[in-house]
């Protein structure tokens, strides 16, 4: 518990109405998506780099930790009070600063909605492209702070990719900007990078400039069927081979497609067994072509279905095949573990032939889908909790989906980070030399490790 | 209370299991829009009554605010990719808070006056309620609505004036149709009874029109949605029983209804509540759901011609879709019906489907959010240039008004059955 001192103190900093230690607002900032609890001691929602510096410089004197959150939407618990503290919420920095036409760029505050900004950009003709399933909740600031993907990462890359610099303050308080907004700049270390996906262990982000890039001329979806997961899972490859980067080739898998199927009976042909979702954009003469030649790489694979959306009321229809997956799932057990494996692309087909062998070995069901074109698959592994020894068994099959992609030249990880969710099996990635060169940097910036403490790296 | 018996609570419990907090609702929640605190959003208030289940957490004060602090529009479930029926949650834990607390005085009060038993046939409503208000300008500082009558007065809202006679007392039950023509027991609701009147009067001009046999059976009362929000489940049950016996009795085709709230009720939440907490009314409350049925649904199932609603002037509307017809599914009714009308063009406003923030008892004390919420309808309005708003909720209508009027716009809101009306040629 935080001294009554100390409380008083942080209300001084953030005012009376942006503070809160009733035991009903302590509860609704200690959930994330992962469904993992903890209760913080106190709330508190500055408004600003410099009410960020001081509640950090109390932690530091007073030695309590603190926890930055936005929408806590995480899959991974960065954003929980584990061991209680203050959670510090950004979601009051809600304003677009800046989109400078001229320059390509825009300054943010971090607790901006990522849908908010994209349809600000989209009205000026810009685009930002990262799209996280969450994007109509989820904040910038976490969408950095994570490194979040999303489906267009294939062609346009990841949030890491868009950020050219930040306003951050450090976890002793002082406030410094990193990058800036030159497409070129060397001078000193890149912190910008760093802190893009430090799980708000390095710093917390008060400011963002973003590099937009054109709004796209027109785009094309097709929604292509195959008779094996195989057939798809080598049709996304092959694609790349054939030197097309799509915006996005979303695959599901053969368990996805029933659910999908059984509650919102979409005529998938009886042999089909993968999906992928392609879309491509740019002009429309070259997304013309770039569908045809699609079509003649991927008809050779087992191709059952190739429809292509006509108008973007089809395309939206094509793209509900792929929004529908989340909410079916729960059909096959009520309880998933979501692990967001990578691999480089050709291994796909491996890594999927590996899921299916652990799938029997285990005897739980484990449904993917994902962003085949970067690698990036989306692994469910469905359980009841309710049932004795589930859990256990759960978790030794991500273990070894983990090892899988780690054996294929992968990741345990590719958009979701570490947190608590994966913190354990860290070391199944990193060195201990590698762990070891992290944790000099975030002794070095926290020295009093008060910042989102008991994350990301395996504990000491 | 004995142990066997399930507390409202409990009855929910599974429900809140699906609830994986990941957010979603963060998007679609109107109080959240306003308040922006995370106890505000659906998965909060969910995550509070999971702890109070828990027994780590009071139905007290702290809990009887968060749970003030949702409209029941019904957004989150729609949007939850999990499905999770947070409207029912929160009515299990306003019901649990008045259980354990008791009711507060105004829902007392609303109690009272919802269950007076002459409600719909006299001004008993107004004369107890409104009293010295009634017939006269009503002060700007009394904070009187006619659905949720005061406690917390000041603003400078705008209040809807009071009929000078009830729509019910100016009609005999039965107003007798063309032989063959279908039956309608007509469902008047307090808001058309006492304040918008001329809802009633043009409802009737249609099924005249159409040639139906009209009942509006005289022993009806309130539908009980604002004992409904304020966890009086008791008052809400008496209601629904004594509307149960006055619209069976019509032995009707249909029981229609032109307020989207009361077609609420009757439809979704008296089997849903009501009939989930008294399994001996159950088999009846669906019977009278399944005949109930939206005024404009009604009309353009049965066929209600273009040609004869295509008189007067040319006319550019945009469509508010109220909370309670969104969560029935009635979207795509009303629209086709105003759109096949000559001389109405319709402009599609953003947002037409988001609440307008009155929400029940949610305006009554949360005012001010209320018509924060109601400001982004207010602009969404203005931007399409629609000459007026068409909307098939009485509330709906009062605040959407009082939202125009707050931002000095003169624009009209209507009921859908008004404009229809207006263009019937006679």
């Amino acid at each position: 518990m935080l001294q009554a001192r100390i409380l008083e103190k942080l209300k001084e900093i953030v005012g009376a109405e942006n503070i809160a230690t009733g035991v009903q607002e302590l509860v609704c900032y200690g959930y994330d998506a992962t469904q993992m609890e903890f209760l913080p001691d106190c709330v508190v929602h500055p408004d600003g780099a410099e009410q960020v510096s001081r509640v950090l410089q109390l932690a530091n004197a007073e030695g309590f930790p603190v926890f930055p959150r936005g929408a806590g939407s995480g899959f991974t618990g960065g954003a929980l009070p584990k061991g209680g503290g203050v959670v510090l919420v950004t979601t009051r920095m809600n304003r677009i600063l800046r989109i400078d036409t001229d320059n390509l760029v825009a300054e943010v505050e971090p607790g901006v909605v990522t849908e908010a900004f994209q349809q600000a950009v989209e009205k000026l003709g810009l685009f930002y492209p990262p799209d996280p399933a969450s994007l109509k909740f989820s904040t910038l600031g976490g969408n950095v702070a994570e490194c979040a993907g999303g489906p267009r990462a294939v062609k346009y890359g990841v949030t890491k990719d868009f950020v050219m610099g930040l306003e951050v303050v450090l976890p002793t308080g002082q406030i410094i900007r990193t990058g800036g907004e030159t497409v070129k700049g060397v001078v000193g270390y890149d912190l910008t990078k760093l802190l893009c996906g430090s799980e708000g262990t390095l710093g917390v982000i008060t400011k963002i400039i973003f590099r937009l890039l054109p709004y796209p001329a027109s785009k094309k979806t097709m929604l292509t069927i195959f008779d094996s997961i195989d057939g798809a899972a080598r049709a996304v490859s092959t694609i790349i081979k054939g030197k097309i980067i799509p915006t996005t080739l979303e695959f599901m898998d053969y368990a996805t497609l029933t659910c999908v199927d059984r509650r919102f009976n979409l005529g998938i042909p009886e042999s089909g067994r993968a999906v992928l979702l392609i879309e491509v954009d740019g002009d429309p003469d070259l997304i013309e072509k770039q569908a045809d030649e699609i079509h003649a790489l991927i008809k050779p694979l087992g191709l059952v279905q190739f429809r292509v959306a006509k108008d973007a009321a089809e395309s939206e229809e094509l793209w509900k095949v792929r929004r529908l997956v989340s909410p079916s799932l729960r059909d096959v057990n009520p309880d998933k573990f979501n692990e967001d494996i990578v691999v480089p692309r050709s291994r796909v087909p491996d890594v999927i032939r590996r899921i299916e062998q652990i799938q029997n070995r285990y005897d739980i069901p484990i449904v993917n889908f994902g962003h085949a074109g970067d690698g990036n698959i989306h692994v469910n592994i469905m359980i009841d909790k309710s049932q004795p020894g589930q859990q256990e068994k759960a978790h030794e099959a991500i273990k070894e989906v983990f090892q899988a992609a780690l054996d294929l030249g992968g990741t345990m990880s590719g958009e979701h980070g570490v947190g608590l969710a994966k913190q354990p099996f860290i070391p199944m990635e990193l060195s201990a030399d590698q762990i070891g060169a992290m944790r000099a940097i975030k002794k070095a910036l926290d020295p009093n490790n008060i910042l989102n403490p008991g994350k990301m790296l395996p504990l000491e | 209370m004995s142990k066997k018996q399930t507390t409202p609570l409990e009855r929910v419990q599974n429900d809140m299991k699906k609830c994986v907090k990941c957010g979603a609702c963060r998007a679609h929640c109107p109080a959240f829009s306003t308040f922006q605190r995370e106890p505000a959003t659906a998965r909060g208030k969910v995550a509070l009554a999971q702890h109070v289940m828990k027994g780590d957490i009071e139905l007290d004060d702290g809990t009887y605010a968060a749970m003030s602090k949702c409209l029941l529009c019904g957004s989150c479930v729609d949007k939850c990719p999990n499905n999770v029926p947070t409207d029912e949650i929160v009515i299990a834990a306003r019901e649990a808070l008045a259980q354990k607390r008791g009711l507060t005085t105004f829902h007392k009060a609303v109690g009272q006056v919802i269950k007076t038993r002459k409600l719909m046939k006299l001004g008993a409503f107004a004369a107890s309620i409104l009293g010295p208000l009634f017939f006269r300008k009503i002060p700007a500082t009394s904070g009187l609505r006619l659905r949720f009558p005061m406690p917390f007065l000041g603003g400078t809202r705008h209040i809807p004036q009071i009929a000078k006679e009830p729509f019910m007392t100016r009609y005999p039950e039965v107003i007798e149709g063309e032989p063959g023509k279908p039956r309608i027991a007509f469902f008047v609701g307090c808001m058309t009874n006492f304040v918008y009147t001329e809802i009633g009067e043009a409802t009737l001009a249609l099924f005249k029109h159409l040639g139906c046999t009209i009942i509006i059976p005289q022993d009806q009362q309130c539908c009980g949605l604002p004992g409904m929000s304020g966890g009086d489940l008791d008052t809400v049950r008496e209601l629904a029983e004594r509307n149960l016996e006055a619209l069976e009795r019509c032995k009707a085709d249909y029981v229609m209804t032109a307020c989207a709230t009361c077609g609420g009720a009757l439809h979704k939440l008296y089997p849903l509540v009501i009939g989930k907490r008294n399994p001996e009314l159950r088999d009846r409350l669906k019977a009278l759901a399944d005949k109930t049925v939206d005024a404009a649904v009604l009309l353009q199932q049965l066929g209600l011609a273009p040609e004869s609603t295509g008189a007067g002037e040319q006319v550019r509307i945009t469509y508010h879709d109220p909370c309670h017809h969104r969560t029935a599914g009635i979207s795509k009714q009303p629209r086709a019906l105003l759109k096949q009308t000559p001389g109405i063009e319709l402009t599609e406003m953003e947002g037409a489907d988001r609440c307008c923030g009155l929400g029940g008892t949610f305006n009554v004390y949360h005012y001010e959010s209320s018509l924060d919420i109601n400001a982004g309808k207010t602009a969404a309005i203005q931007a399409t240039g629609a000459d007026c708003v068409v909307t098939g909720c009485p509330g709906c209508i009062m605040q959407l008004s009082d939202g125009l009027k707050q931002a000095g716009d003169d624009r009209k809101v209507l009921h859908t059955v008004e404009l229809l009306a207006r263009k019937l040629r006679r």
